[in-house]
């Protein structure tokens, strides 16, 4: 058996002549927190889709817990959980309703339906709320619920699309807590964030920009070789940002000098072609 | 295909319909409200035509006539209310234009001098035009109302020169002409129970994919291992519920408020509802599969419904009747077979043995409706 959980070689999609996620590749090791790093529109939920079989790929090939995304999306489905990027619970149904709809669709065995639905509201905090309307729960609460729906079948791979945006920052707190928690017991966690502070908190970052993975590795790596190259060029590829704080060789640069400079990086590579087309 | 699955689905279904209970009173209300609204709209019978009369003559005879129009014949309805008397053209005119009257009747003054000279006796009949279906069936009421009266006074006459009585060898009696027992809705309502099933059904199923789409609970659905045939049997489970209390419904109101007799078999009556509402809750979902919009997909559930059941199923417009072309078009819609099948089993009592052309058409349609949208139901965004 592969030891990872996903493994996407030059993956693409396109809307039409727009493309969406231009060949990207990466892999993702089993229990690893895979950070997917990038601004709006950047491909992001485009990329998640493909990887839950829910989206077709135009070009390139994936593998997700062994199984390809192109020729076996139904395998890939019994073994994740998703979580996508807008609330897609049903608010007119209860809490205990929403948990029993999917334990249903998840076809689990009635002792396991207690328990996990017991460990979801418990997880949620939602103990004093079994019965209350999706629809009138807070964001956080609304979130760490449809997590719990999304893994009541307790899949081996999960994907997260944005799943604190718009939450406050103690219930973003408490969701990463629920990450690691999940990730300490062996699952693989893939989940995107266009938060800064969120990125750090995962073992491995993919960043990308523009349907482009620009950057990959470790937050540390990601730092050093950034800390390594302006050193090399003089500063010259820092940003305004970074400069504010000059490095000196024993603090690194943040993850968001990082960013900003492989964007601007990325950027001065696209200009001379786009002054060529014109 | 499994159960469980399928059962999760039709569970969260009703609670969808059980949290938006006005739309669950609209599923039940409507068929009511439309078999009320058509069934007394749509009767084709003309009662209590309103009239005003000129009554020249002013004598015996000419009351005579006069009441044999305001008179009801044998227990049915009126045929004319006589609004008023008048005395003048002008009136009469200014009565139908005023919608006062739809018909004036001019006794002109010779009337009895002519009939008891043994002489024709015409009378003036002014009918507003406007609506010719009416004014048609009316002129046609008109009609038989004096030469009934006529016969009568041939009687008298050759009764008092001593004549042995006519002997008339055709009894033609009104009433049949009539319609006393308002027979059209009798026609009418068993067909109507088959166009509004048609059209709630379509309405019951043609949101609820597209809802799931729109609120982006489809996204969520799809991304677990649940079957495309159990999204769509589950839907389908606690619709076809409502669906049959709605027939039940439409039943129990044609026996006891629209008294049209049932003649057939009930089992078999249900039975045939039964398949022929599978059908039209598939083609509705199979049109929220297609659209995936809320607004489009009622839209075009209630069109491709509407329109055809109406128009095209036999329910008021006669099929043998229509252009070739139309005619080959009223194969497809379902509702021309169901209307065969509820007229048939409803007016002649007749059973399977007639109706298995019909019966078999409905499952096809229905099998058609259900594998279509099972194909187009893809796990996948597009
Ligand atoms: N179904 C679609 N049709 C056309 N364009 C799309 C579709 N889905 C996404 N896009 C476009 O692809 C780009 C990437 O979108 P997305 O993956 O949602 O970005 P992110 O999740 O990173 O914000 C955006 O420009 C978006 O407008
Ligand atoms: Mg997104």
């Amino acid at each position: 058996m592969n030891q990872n959980a996903v493994v996407v070689t030059n993956l693409e999609k396109r809307f039409g002549r727009f493309v969406a996620v231009n060949r990207v590749s990466f892999e993702v090791a089993r229990g690893e927190v895979f950070g997917f790093l990038g601004p709006n529109g950047a491909g992001k939920s485009t990329t998640i889709r493909m990887l839950c079989g829910i989206l077709a790929p135009s070009g390139g090939r994936g593998t997700v817990a062994g199984f390809d995304v192109r020729t076996q999306p139904e395998q890939i489905k019994a073994n994740i959980g998703y979580m996508s990027q807008k609330f897609s619970l049903y608010q007119d149904l209860t809490v205990e309703e929403n948990i029993d709809f999917f334990s249903g669709i998840y076809r689990l065995p009635r002792e396991k339906k207690r328990e996990r639905k017991d460990w979801v509201i418990e997880m949620a905090g939602l103990s004093g709320h079994r019965h209350s309307l999706a629809a009138v729960l807070s964001g956080g609460w609304k979130q760490r619920l449809a997590l719990g729906c999304a893994i009541l079948h307790e899949p081996p791979i999960i994907f997260l699309d944005e799943p604190t945006s718009g939450v406050d920052p103690i219930s973003r707190r408490q969701f990463w807590d629920l990450i690691y928690d999940l990730s300490g017991r062996g699952v693989t966690v893939f989940v995107t964030t266009h938060y800064m502070d969120e990125a750090e908190y995962c073992n491995r970052l993919g960043l990308i920009y523009r349907g482009e993975l620009i950057a990959l590795g470790t937050p540390h790596e990601l730092k050093v070789e950034l800390a390594t190259t302006t050193e090399a060029a003089g500063n010259a590829v820092v940003s305004d940002a970074a400069r504010q704080s000059p490095p000196t060789p024993s603090a690194l640069p943040t993850l968001e000098d990082v960013f900003v400079a492989r964007i601007e990086a990325h950027d001065r590579m696209e200009q001379p072609e786009a002054e060529v087309q014109r | 295909m499994n159960l469980r699955r399928v059962s999760a689905v039709a569970r969260k279904e009703v609670l969808h319909v059980v949290r938006d209970y006005r739309s669950l009173l609209m599923a039940l209300a409507t068929p009511a409200f439309l078999l009320t609204l058509f069934g007394y709209a749509l009767t084709l019978d003309v009662d209590d035509v309103p009239m005003v009369v000129w009554d020249q003559s002013q004598t015996a005879r000419s009351r005579e006539l006069i009441s044999r129009f305001a008179s009801s014949h044998g227990n049915g309805p009126r045929y004319f209310s006589i609004r008023g008397y008048v005395s003048r053209y002008a009136d009469v005119e200014k009565a139908i234009d005023r919608r006062e009257a739809m018909m004036g009747l001019v006794v002109p003054r010779d009337f009895a001098q002519r009939i008891d000279a043994g002489r024709d006796a015409p009378v003036q009949l002014i009918v507003d035009g406007s609506d010719s279906n009416t004014a048609t069936i009316a002129i046609g009421y008109a009609d038989v109302v004096t030469q009934i009266y006529a016969l009568d006074l041939t009687i008298e006459q050759n009764q008092r020169r001593g004549m042995p009585p006519l002997a008339i060898p055709l009894d033609v009696r009104p009433r049949v002409w009539f319609n006393e027992d308002l027979e059209s809705r009798n026609f009418i309502i068993p067909g109507l129970i088959a166009v509004i099933m048609m059209v709630i059904a379509a309405m019951l199923t043609s949101l609820t994919i597209a809802r799931e789409w729109e609120r982006g609970t489809m996204e969520q659905l799809i991304s677990t291992p649940v079957k495309p045939g159990e999204l769509i049997l589950g839907k389908l489970v606690p619709y076809f519920a409502i669906g049959m209390c709605d027939v039940l419904i439409a039943v129990l109101m044609s026996e006891f408020v629209f008294h049209v007799p049932l003649r057939g078999n009930v089992a078999l009556l249900f039975g045939m509802s039964a398949i022929f509402l599978t059908g039209a809750l598939a083609m509705g979902l199979l049109v929220s599969i297609v659209t995936k919009s809320q607004l489009l997909s009622s839209q075009v559930a209630v069109l491709t419904t509407f329109l055809p059941g109406f128009l095209l199923s036999g329910f008021i417009f006669t099929i043998a009747n229509m252009p070739q072309a139309i005619r080959m078009v009223t194969y497809l819609i379902s509702a021309r077979y169901f209307v065969t099948i509820l007229k048939g089993i409803y007016l002649k009592g007749v059973g399977l043995e007639i109706l298995a052309t019909e019966a078999l058409f409905l499952i096809f349609y229905a099998a058609v409706m259900v594998v279509l949208a099972r194909v187009k139901l893809k796990k996948k965004l597009t």
